[in-house]
């Protein structure tokens, strides 16, 4: 009893030195996963949205929930598919909120299809090429707007953020057949407008 | 090999030879390569553009603001709306007893008239009786006289 007296005060120091110098190497490379992959996140929060405010705020609540269960993640797949698993359900939960406060939908700050398609790849040379660019990201993002909830995300996170089919069957919890399914009836919508106005 | 290389060739793999398809293929392909680039292009601009917290917060606490005084009119309006409502079907109803008192209060007095005329009548036919018997039926006592006076009538 005596010698567990004695001996608590430096158990305590030690435990706690080392607890503190692991708190300090997560919070590190949280950090790393933040400067790393926030742009990423918030690029496609924008792009499903249309909402520059409402991206920031996703994508600050992204973060903040995967801070809070950092401990948990246990690296089965990569943080960037962890974290575009939460943007994803923050974002469905939005969706469904927003969905139930019917009245909120007047204050919506997306932007309309026009405006999301003023912004052009800057490599275009000519006016005649920057006009065909613009029209076909405008005519993308019209089929974008008519796709489901679902498509959309895969057709983003295929086209946008590049990722493979097997990453965004993680990202979105579905199977690879199910994504190929979505991305395929998404490109077909967006052929088919661009089709359309050709 | 890039992303959209892989893509081409997953695409075009089986369908080269179909020059319409493939046509339509690199259309697609384009315009989905400026698709990215665009977004990349709007989120790059939005993420680097200076925060205005101030400002987002004087917005957000206006709209409330805005909210509130919205929600308070309408409700400030029901409720007056509903005041001016039961204070009009009150006086719609102290209107409407006044009227049928006063209907009431002149039958009344066509009633009490009618009543008078009918009491006063019956007085007058009353007093004609008396005075019609009064004047046929005499005393017994005065019976010899009112005979000589209708003997003397007859003479």
């Amino acid at each position: 009893m005596a010698a567990g007296t004695a001996l608590e005060p430096m158990t305590r120091g030690a435990a706690e030195k080392l607890a503190g110098r692991e708190l300090d190497s997560a919070a590190d490379e949280f950090s790393r996963i933040v400067e790393r992959h926030r742009p990423q996140v918030f690029r496609f929060l924008l792009a499903s949205t249309r909402d520059v405010d409402l991206a920031e705020t996703l994508t600050q609540d992204c973060f903040l929930k995967a801070h809070r269960n950092w401990a948990s993640f246990r690296g089965e797949s990569s943080a960037m598919t962890w974290l575009m698993r939460i943007a994803i359900n923050l974002q469905k939960d939005h969706w469904r909120n927003r969905r139930m406060q019917f009245w909120r939908l007047t204050r919506t700050n997306a932007v309309d299809m026009d405006e999301a398609g003023e912004w052009l790849p800057s490599g275009e040379s000519s006016v005649e090429r920057q006009l065909l660019a613009r029209e076909q990201v405008g005519h993308v993002w019209t089929a974008v707007k008519g796709l489901s909830e679902r498509q959309r995300t895969v057709f983003l996170l295929r086209y946008v953020e590049e990722q493979e089919l097997s990453e965004i069957a993680r990202a979105t919890g579905l199977s690879e057949g199910t994504v190929k399914a979505h991305l395929s009836r998404a490109v077909a919508k967006v052929r088919a407008e661009l089709g359309a106005k050709q | 090999m890039n992303f959209w290389e892989k893509l081409g060739e997953e695409r075009t793999g089986p369908r080269a030879e179909q020059g319409a398809d493939t046509a339509n293929d690199l259309a697609l392909e384009q315009a989905l390569k400026n698709f990215r680039l665009s977004v990349i292009a709007w989120s790059d601009a939005a993420y680097s553009r200076p925060r205005t917290l101030a400002q987002v917060v004087r917005r957000r606490s206006w709209r409330l603001a805005a909210g509130w005084a919205l929600g308070c009119a309408l409700l400030a309006g029901g409720v007056a709306g509903a005041g001016y409502e039961r204070h009009q079907r009150i006086e719609a109803a102290r209107i409407e007893a006044a009227r049928v008192a006063e209907q009431q209060r002149v039958a009344r007095e066509q009633q009490n008239l009618l009543r008078e005329e009918q009491a006063k009548a019956e007085d007058e036919d009353l007093l004609a009786k008396v005075d019609s018997d009064v004047s046929r039926e005499v005393p017994s006592a005065m019976e010899p006289l009112a005979q000589l006076m209708a003997e003397d009538g007859r003479r």
